[in-house]
């Protein structure tokens, strides 16, 4: 319970433990606690960062999917235009073509008829003649014969 | 009775008695009969030749103690330090680094000074101390005793606690004194700590009525000052001591019949898980104190710079 040089010893021994803690243990102990705490900061920080990122991916993935929608249904729609347009189109172009080919093919039968006609008036005139010719040859009876050229004239 | 009683106080004054290595004076008598011719640095085998050897002795158990378990504090600390890394903490790093940062927190809280010695500093004392005190809670003979078979001498005293004798913590807080005394003086001067001591806390503002002051300021303050490392080191004393005696009262009573040992034991197990919590306490009131200490020591008055 005495006061002596113990007091002295255990002074010096406690400054040298503060010394060797304040040299040795201290700084590597708090030095790795703060890169810990830094390491840590930074990944929250990335990770928040990184659901950002993924955020604004997702809304732009929605934004391309819509327009990529709006694009597809626009070529739809010019598509089914245009093939409207094209049915229609040869629809015309199909009628245009069937009126021409039965005009033409009304002129050629007029034609025919025509030529027809012209045969046939061409063949009565010489049957006619040729009747006339018999008849004459036979018996002319001007009266008789009148009529009956007459009935040939009127059914030609 | 009288032989029980004898034999309990003797019980009591050889667990309180320190191992001693001093030096008698020429002349001596000795606790066996024999008289010194010179001078002998030697063992003190009575606490009587203890107390002859006044100032010229050290206590052999206390240091040795202190200074083991001070070692196992640095060692085991320096060894955490030196194998930690950033990465995630496992077992004995984690621990250390709870502690460490729980001192961090408390020192960067009440020390707003640039000192990087403040923390470790706390760290030190704080775990020290702890260690110091956790000594109380092995029961009060077995190191002794093994000590004494160990030595072969029976009459071996041997104290483990270094934080029960008054030279241990009353060094340490001598210690923080000089330190304080130390920072005091390279923070304000010679000049700016003898305004401090001289010039507060009354104050007036006209340098006569200062002048006349300054003896009454000087003695509050002086007071105050020396005050704080005799109360630091005697408080932790104080309740180490009392736990310590406490320890020993119940040991005594472990002798006294079935009825004593079952009583003792239950005595004993509820000081102990008490003690648990005064131990640890009182390290952190150390620690505290010494921190508030260093902090006042920094501490620059700003109004007074301006005056005179």
């Amino acid at each position: 319970m005495n006061i002596n040089l113990t007091l002295i010893g255990q002074s010096i021994t406690f400054l040298a433990f503060v010394w060797f803690c304040w040299r040795f243990v201290w700084p590597p102990l708090l030095g790795v606690m703060q890169e810990r705490e830094q390491k840590i900061a930074s990944g929250l920080e990335e990770a928040e960062r990184a659901s950002k990122d993924l955020e604004l991916a997702r809304r732009k993935a929605a934004e391309q999917l819509k327009e990529a929608k709006e694009q597809a249904a626009e070529i739809i729609d010019g598509a089914n235009k245009r093939a409207n347009q094209i049915i229609e189109e040869a629809k015309n172009a199909a009628e245009a073509e069937g009126d021409r080919l039965k005009a033409a093919a009304k002129a050629e039968i007029e034609q025919e008829v025509n030529r027809a006609k012209e045969q046939l008036r061409s063949r009565v005139a010489t049957l006619a003649v040729a009747g006339a010719e018999k008849i004459l040859s036979v018996n002319i009876d001007a009266q008789a014969h009148d009529d009956l050229i007459e009935k040939l004239a009127a059914e030609l | 009775m009288a032989g029980e009683a004898q034999t309990a106080t003797g019980y009591i004054q050889h667990h309180l008695q320190n191992m001693v290595f001093g030096k008698l004076p020429a002349g001596y008598t000795r606790a066996d009969g024999t008289v010194l011719s010179e001078s002998t640095w030697t063992m003190a085998h009575s606490s009587q030749e203890a107390a002859d050897m006044g100032f010229w002795a050290v206590h052999l158990d206390t240091l040795g103690w202190s200074i083991g378990l001070g070692l196992l504090f640095c060692f085991l600390f320096a060894r955490a330090a030196k194998k930690a890394s950033s990465d995630v903490p496992r077992g004995f790093q984690s621990f250390v680094e709870l502690v460490t940062e729980f001192v961090d927190k408390l020192v960067k809280e009440t020390f707003p000074h640039r000192n990087t010695m403040v923390a470790p500093m706390a760290l030190t004392i704080f775990v020290w101390v702890f260690l110091m005190n956790l000594m109380d809670l092995v029961p009060v003979d077995w190191l002794p005793m093994a000590a004494a078979k160990i030595s072969g001498n029976d009459h071996l005293f041997f104290k483990v606690v270094p934080t029960t004798d008054p030279n241990a913590t009353l060094g340490m807080a001598l210690a923080v004194f000089a330190l304080m005394i130390f920072f005091s003086l390279r923070e304000k001067g010679a000049i700016g700590f003898i305004k401090e001591l001289t010039l507060h806390p009354f104050h007036t503002g006209k340098w006569y009525f200062d002048l006349l002051l300054i003896p009454f300021n000087f003695l509050l303050e002086a007071v105050s000052l020396i005050a704080k490392p005799i109360s630091l080191g005697l408080r932790l004393f104080g309740n180490l001591y009392a736990g310590e005696m406490i320890f020993i009262l119940i040991a005594i009573v472990f002798g006294v019949g079935v009825l004593g040992f079952i009583g003792a034991g239950l005595m004993h197990m509820g000081w102990a898980i008490f003690h648990v919590l005064v131990i640890t306490l009182q390290a952190f009131v150390f620690m505290v104190l010494t921190t508030v200490y260093m902090a006042m020591a920094h501490h620059r008055d700003e109004e007074h710079e301006h005056d005179q």
